[in-house]
């Protein structure tokens, strides 16, 4: 187990790597460098710079050395000093912005994977169970549907129907009153109220390949010999299924973690900003209008870094329940 | 029973039909045993009748976009001045004294309700105009340079709207609006997967083939790239498109950012079949023959698989249809004034709208449609894919 762990913590690396020059990259891409626009930007705010200090932000960042050097210079900064550069929408330290935003983002996508789990599992289970039933057809059309249906979508329907039943607003996490008031027990109350929304709509878009993969693999196991030898043996069906089938199903589920999780980091960027959310993906997107790429660089690195993680911690999850996958991957 | 003529012609066009559809399914049968694979895969997909639905309703979604000249009542872009937010126009087929007639509208007008000061919408029950098919309007060029000056229904006076599925901010007819963008939205998805399909058969087919450290470099990049959010990294690189890019390039430019991650998915699928299939006697065979490579490789191995990739690239339609629609939402897609199914619904954002305009969300039924029915010919094509499997 030790050996697999460590296997796969040295393959991260390169992949790390490979997403910090792809972030990287998306800083250099606009045209102009990014000094020209941030002082662009400060001129139509009316606050002119002078030569001097428009060569002193050049020195700050070194972009006037080749890219490479530059690359260097901003991976060196982050690995020494957590530094990303600064913002010029926000005029603060890109780590301050982020770091400020990060944990309800964190909070939200695992929330939505967990939420994604508790209700793909028993609908999966049931629609294998009872094949081609009424409530197989309906769990499958639902799935479709959920599928079919873009986030937002989903997100404003059900915004509009709370507001009109309960005559409750979900825009944002807090009510107003709570925003920028301390975290007290009222205030988390209040955020209860509201982030079950952004959750359960993310969580509605991954679930439909959840329950087809549980399905198919739980139909495929629930005929085979050692299930209609328990079933002879006189187990009593409830605790047969749930204990042998089920568990053999759930391993597919698990490897599927991997691309669950960027669905949903990307769902929850689109979810949290139609409904002005205090989450990345709001400031992520202002950043990306208002081309301040050490921000969008910034950003897009961190999300997709803590995703590649999320995929790591779920491959030794894997490993851990299935010791098919450690051994193969140990000899390999 | 007596047999009139009539009776007898008609019981004698009945046997016939009859008889033809019999030997019709008799020489399907037959020919099923030296049918080509093309049409294997044909009579498989046929029996799975929500696919084939799903295909039909496609067929005529796509013919109906790509002729929106002819077939939507105004350009994208025509403003009805007073007309803003105006609910979808009513079409009655019975008329004021009670008959029944050919399909009319009265006309629409505005008032201002001083209480709430929205502006309500009714019918002047004074002033009926039917609707003609086959109508006369002002020139235009379909498709760019058919001359014509015919739409396919309309109103004598085009001066009055008629807004099937309402109006928008600006007084524009969404139904028009809808139909235009579908030209943009059900493209950009085609489009997304030729780049995806080459650049993934092209890469998968050299990381399976060759190995090594070829293999293990691409298959690192795909990792990376399918481990990577897609939405982070597309508005990232939407926002490094220059501002006054023109649609066309624009188009272009969003249709290879969708493509970006969508080759992986298919190059894996090359990959493994071409591992599988490149020690195969005809692989070998054609390898002993002297055949190049890329001979062996485009003529031989990936049409043996060309059905898997096939119901690959359909799946994947869908998802780049959704990614536009999500871009363009946020406003970093398609720009105005070209339309597409996502700048319709950016319109759409928020619960006001949603409140007070609904017919502003037409378009995501669109939006649904299409891409539930990709899912469904998708689904029926992977039943249809492998034609020699047992139960058929």
């Amino acid at each position: 187990m030790r050996a697999f762990i460590v296997r796969r913590l040295i393959l991260i690396i390169p992949l790390l790597f490979l997403i910090s020059v792809i972030s990287f990259v998306t800083i250099l891409l606009p045209p102009g460098s990014y000094v020209e626009t941030y002082v662009q930007n400060l001129e139509r705010t009316g606050f002119i710079m002078d030569q001097g200090q428009i060569e002193a932000i050049y020195k700050q960042y070194g972009l006037d050395q080749p890219a490479v050097l530059q690359y260097v210079l901003w991976m060196g900064n982050f690995l020494l000093k957590g530094e990303m550069g600064r913002s010029f929408i926000y005029q603060r330290p890109v780590k301050d912005v982020i770091m400020e935003r990060l944990p309800m983002s964190a909070i939200i996508a695992l929330a939505s994977l967990v939420v994604t789990w508790l209700i793909a599992v028993p609908i999966g289970i049931y629609s294998a169970l009872r094949q081609y039933s009424v409530g197989d057809y309906v769990a499958t059309v639902i799935g479709f549907v959920g599928l079919a249906l873009p986030n937002f979508l989903l997100a404003l329907a059900i915004g509009y129907w709370v507001f009109a039943g309960t005559g409750r607003a979900i825009t944002g996490l807090f009510s107003i009153e709570y925003k920028g008031a301390p975290w007290s027990i009222d205030k988390f109350v209040d955020l209860l109220g509201n982030i079950w929304l952004p959750i359960v709509v993310i969580a509605s878009a991954g679930t439909a390949s959840l329950i087809r993969i549980l399905r198919a693999t739980l139909l495929d196991e629930k005929n085979k010999q050692y299930v209609t030898t328990t079933r002879a043996k006189g187990l009593p069906e409830r605790r047969l299924i749930m204990k042998y089938p089920v568990r053999v199903a759930i391993n597919p589920l698990i490897s599927t973690i991997g691309w669950t999780l960027p669905f949903i980091v990307s769902g929850e960027i689109i979810v949290s900003q139609t409904l002005g959310l205090e989450t990345l993906g709001p400031v992520l997107l202002a950043a990306a209008l208002g081309e301040d790429m050490f921000l969008v660089g910034s950003i897009v690195m961190i999300l997709s870094s803590l995703t590649v993680v999320g995929t790591l911690l779920s491959d030794i999850l894997l490993a851990w329940v299935d010791p098919r996958i450690r051994f193969e991957r140990i000899r390999t | 029973m007596n047999q009139t003529p009539i009776h007898a012609f008609f019981s004698r066009i009945a046997s016939g039909y009859i008889r033809w559809r019999e030997t019709r399914a008799k020489r399907l049968q037959e020919s099923l045993y030296y049918a080509s694979q093309r049409k294997l895969v044909w009579h498989a997909f046929n029996r799975h009748k929500l696919a084939r639905i799903s295909l039909v309703f496609l067929a005529i979604l796509y013919f109906v976009s790509v002729f929106a000249d002819f077939f939507a009542p105004f350009g994208p872009l025509k403003r009805f001045k007073d007309f803003n937010d105006a609910p979808p126009t009513s079409i009655h087929l019975i008329k004021a004294d009670g008959r029944l007639s050919r399909p009319h509208i009265y006309e629409t007008k505005r008032e201002l309700n001083t209480d709430t000061f929205k502006y309500r919408y009714s019918e002047d029950r004074s002033k009926p105009h039917s609707i003609r098919f086959i109508v006369r309007t002002e020139p235009y060029k379909l498709l760019g340079f058919i001359p014509m000056q015919h739409k396919l229904f309309g109103l004598e006076n085009r001066q009055v709207p008629l807004l099937l599925f309402g109006s928008d901010r600006l007084g524009r007819d969404v139904f028009s609006r809808i139909l235009f963008a579908g030209r943009i939205s059900l493209f950009i998805g085609f489009g997304g997967v030729l780049v995806a399909f080459i650049l993934g058969s092209i890469l998968g087919g050299i990381s399976g083939y060759y190995g090594g450290v070829v293999d293990e470099a691409i298959q690192r990049v795909i990792e990376v790239l399918i481990s990577v959010p897609d939405i982070p990294i597309w508005i990232a690189l939407s926002a490094a498109l220059p501002r006054d890019w023109g649609t066309i390039n624009i188009y272009f430019a969003i249709t290879l950012i969708l493509s970006v991650r969508g080759w992986t998915g298919l190059a894996r699928v090359v990959r493994g079949r071409i591992i599988s299939l490149r020690e195969e006697e005809f692989a070998l065979a054609a390898k002993a023959a002297g055949a190049s490579d890329r001979r062996i490789i485009f003529k031989h191995l990936l049409p043996a698989f060309s059905s898997y990739l096939i119901v690959h690239m359909t799946l994947a339609i869908p998802g780049m249809i959704l990614g536009e629609t999500a871009l363009s939402f946020l406003g970093l897609g398609i720009r105005p004034p070209a339309v597409s199914w996502g700048t319709l619904l950016q319109e759409a954002q928020d619960v006001n709208v949603l409140a007070n305009f609904p017919w502003m969300l037409i378009p995501a039924l669109f939006v649904v449609g299409a891409i539930l029915m990709f899912n469904f010919v998708g689904d029926g094509l992977r039943d249809a894919a492998d034609p020699y499997s047992s139960s058929r």
